[in-house]
């Protein structure tokens, strides 16, 4: 479709906005807007990090969810035990595929879900004996792991359980550390307190285990915080950052052990991908190591590469050689990939709706394969994210802060883009619509698409999504104009 | 009473976060900048206000402070 101008979107927001009462009407006005590179802060056009309206469907999650699903769950060695009814565990086990090499069940425990599964009884009268028996019980199942995290569910805020006291005692028992994290569903308005209180648990219970040992440093020493290793991403980026001479310690925590975390602050530079989740940790080390933070982008080769020279002017001039080599290197597979596909998606627009870092970090990628971004949200984004999507963003373009079901489906309904990218909750909506959707949460179970690898495979994938032969035949047959069969054809069903 | 951090960044300005309520934003002004006294009044970009007991430039930044909001923003 082509591009619409600023007035138009501003009606096509104003005409979305009239099915709601008044009152709702009024809030979410606020948080929807029409891009405008000259601003500087997004404050002045759109509000974020706000409680979602009851009534209207959000995709939002809660601050477990922000918490064991996403910081504290990929920690692989580590048992994070979701505490309270089971649904909350099992219904969200293994979605994100965090990869990970180990063992599973012996010295690594990703994809298992632990849980205390409440029943009434405990309700009433409390968890925590039931804590302590579940800690020791982990202990003599799984000898292997290095700690354990309690997550919190909803209930055990609700009734008040001291789940601090229990974990201090058994980590003393078992000489272990046990992390109790508040993460009840209930705080905050989105995920992301969620992740709030996780990096301030790892701060509080982990990070400082190891001050004053001995580390065998190195100048080139860093660390990648806030990737998952969503289909293997943080080996993607992993691999071209120790092709340019740094040394990664740590990963955090997509394929991450408890060691590298307590080995963090012995880096020289914190090298941030998730801003949005893993923020809190990166300024905490900053105040009181004195290690400073990098955000940085791999996803398409544009933002690769100015990631790669930011990255190396924190050091000599070594890794500065070493990013040019890299670059160097991969530019012939990238001109190959572009050359590719290119000319099959040029010109094609994009409409996204993710979470974290996406709706801004993608859009390079998709503009290094001649694709436009003509729309972009977040589902609990703070202005700080929204000041950064900003001046990616063209103008013009339509901003959505924790857009609700009616919103997106009417904004993609009218501006009509060729590819969504979302997540699973919208996918078959929009596909049913006829407009092809991939999701970026989970990257629709391929990957990984960070780093220059990851960029061939996030090529072919779009390329898959959006020439796919099956958009074509969305119109039922009793619909179309009849056509004369081929002759051809004819033989074939007889 | 509220726990700020404030940083500064490489070109020498000042950033201000406030944890509890994750807010990020430039600083615009400063009361007092100078090496013996240091704080004061400070203004946001968003147009808030934040009153920092005035003291000796801090060796490092970042650092984490108490200050008193004396208005807030929205
Ligand atoms: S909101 Fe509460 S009950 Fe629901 S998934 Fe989150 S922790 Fe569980």
């Amino acid at each position: 479709m082509s591009e619409l101008t600023r007035e138009e979107t501003e009606a096509l927001i104003q005409e979305v906005l009239e099915v709601y009462p008044e009152k709702a009407r009024k809030d979410r006005a606020k948080h929807l807007a029409v891009n405008d590179q000259s601003i500087e802060q997004s404050k002045k056009c759109i509000t974020s990090n706000r409680k979602s309206l009851p009534g209207v469907m959000t995709v939002r999650g809660c601050a477990y969810a922000g918490s064991k699903g996403v910081v504290w769950g990929p920690i692989k060695d580590m048992i994070h035990v979701s505490h309270g009814p089971i649904g909350c565990g099992q219904y969200s086990r293994a979605g994100r595929r965090n990869y990970y090499v180990g063992t599973t069940g012996v010295d690594t425990f990703g994809t298992m879900n632990f849980t205390s599964d409440f029943q009434e009884k405990d309700i009433v009268f409390g968890g925590d004996k039931k804590l302590a028996k579940l800690v020791a019980e982990i202990e003599q199942l799984f000898p292997l792991h290095k700690g354990i995290s309690v997550q919190s569910e909803c209930p055990i805020g609700l009734i008040g359980d001291d789940i601090e006291a229990v974990s201090k005692k058994a980590a003393k028992e078992m000489n272990k550390p046990i992390v109790p994290v508040r993460c009840e569903g209930f705080r905050g308005v989105s995920q992301s307190l969620g992740h709030h209180i996780a990096n301030d648990s790892i701060r509080d219970w982990v990070l400082d285990k190891r001050d004053g040992q001995g580390f065998d440093a190195t100048p080139y020493d860093v660390s990648i915080i806030g990737d998952y290793n969503i289909g293997g991403d943080a080996w993607a980026s992993r691999i071209l950052i120790e092709e340019m001479g740094l040394r990664v310690v740590s990963q955090w925590s997509g394929d991450g052990t408890l060691a590298e975390i307590e080995k963090t602050p012995k880096v020289k530079l914190n090298l941030l991908h998730c801003y949005r989740s893993m923020n809190y940790i990166s300024r905490h080390m900053e105040e009181k190591y004195g290690i400073p933070w990098l955000e940085y982008n791999f996803f398409g080769p544009t933002k690769i590469a100015e990631s790669l020279r930011a990255i190396a002017a924190h050091f000599d001039d070594s890794i500065k050689e070493g990013a040019e080599r890299v670059i160097a290197k991969y530019q012939p597979m990238m001109d190959a990939v572009i050359a590719r596909y290119k000319p099959r998606l040029q010109g094609k627009t994009v409409m996204l709706y993710v979470g974290g870092l996406r709706p801004r970090h993608v859009i390079g990628a998709y503009e290094d394969l001649g694709m436009q971004v003509i729309g972009t949200g977040y589902e609990f984004a703070h202005n700080d994210d929204y000041d950064r999507t900003i001046k990616e963003m063209g103008n013009a373009t339509l901003l959505y802060d924790d857009a609700t079901g009616f919103e997106l489906e009417e904004f993609i309904k009218r501006m009509q883009p060729d590819l969504v990218g979302s997540g699973i909750k919208e996918k078959y909506v929009f596909q049913k619509m006829g407009i092809p959707l991939r999701q970026m949460h989970s990257w629709d179970y391929s990957g990984p698409y960070h780093g220059y690898d990851g960029f061939a495979i996030f090529a072919r994938d779009m390329d898959m999504a959006i020439s796919n032969p099956c958009w074509s035949k969305q119109t039922p047959p009793w619909k179309k104009r009849p056509e004369v069969p081929e002759a051809s054809e004819l033989k074939k069903v007889a | 009473m509220a726990n700020i951090m404030v940083r500064k960044d490489a070109a020498g300005a000042y950033s201000f976060y406030l944890p509890k309520r994750d807010l990020e934003d430039a600083i615009v002004s400063m009361e007092f900048d100078t090496s013996e006294k240091w704080g004061g009044e400070i203004r946001l970009n968003n147009g808030g206000a934040y009153y920092i007991e005035p003291q000796a430039l801090p060796a490092r930044f970042p650092i984490s402070l108490r200050a008193r909001r004396l208005d807030a923003a929205e």
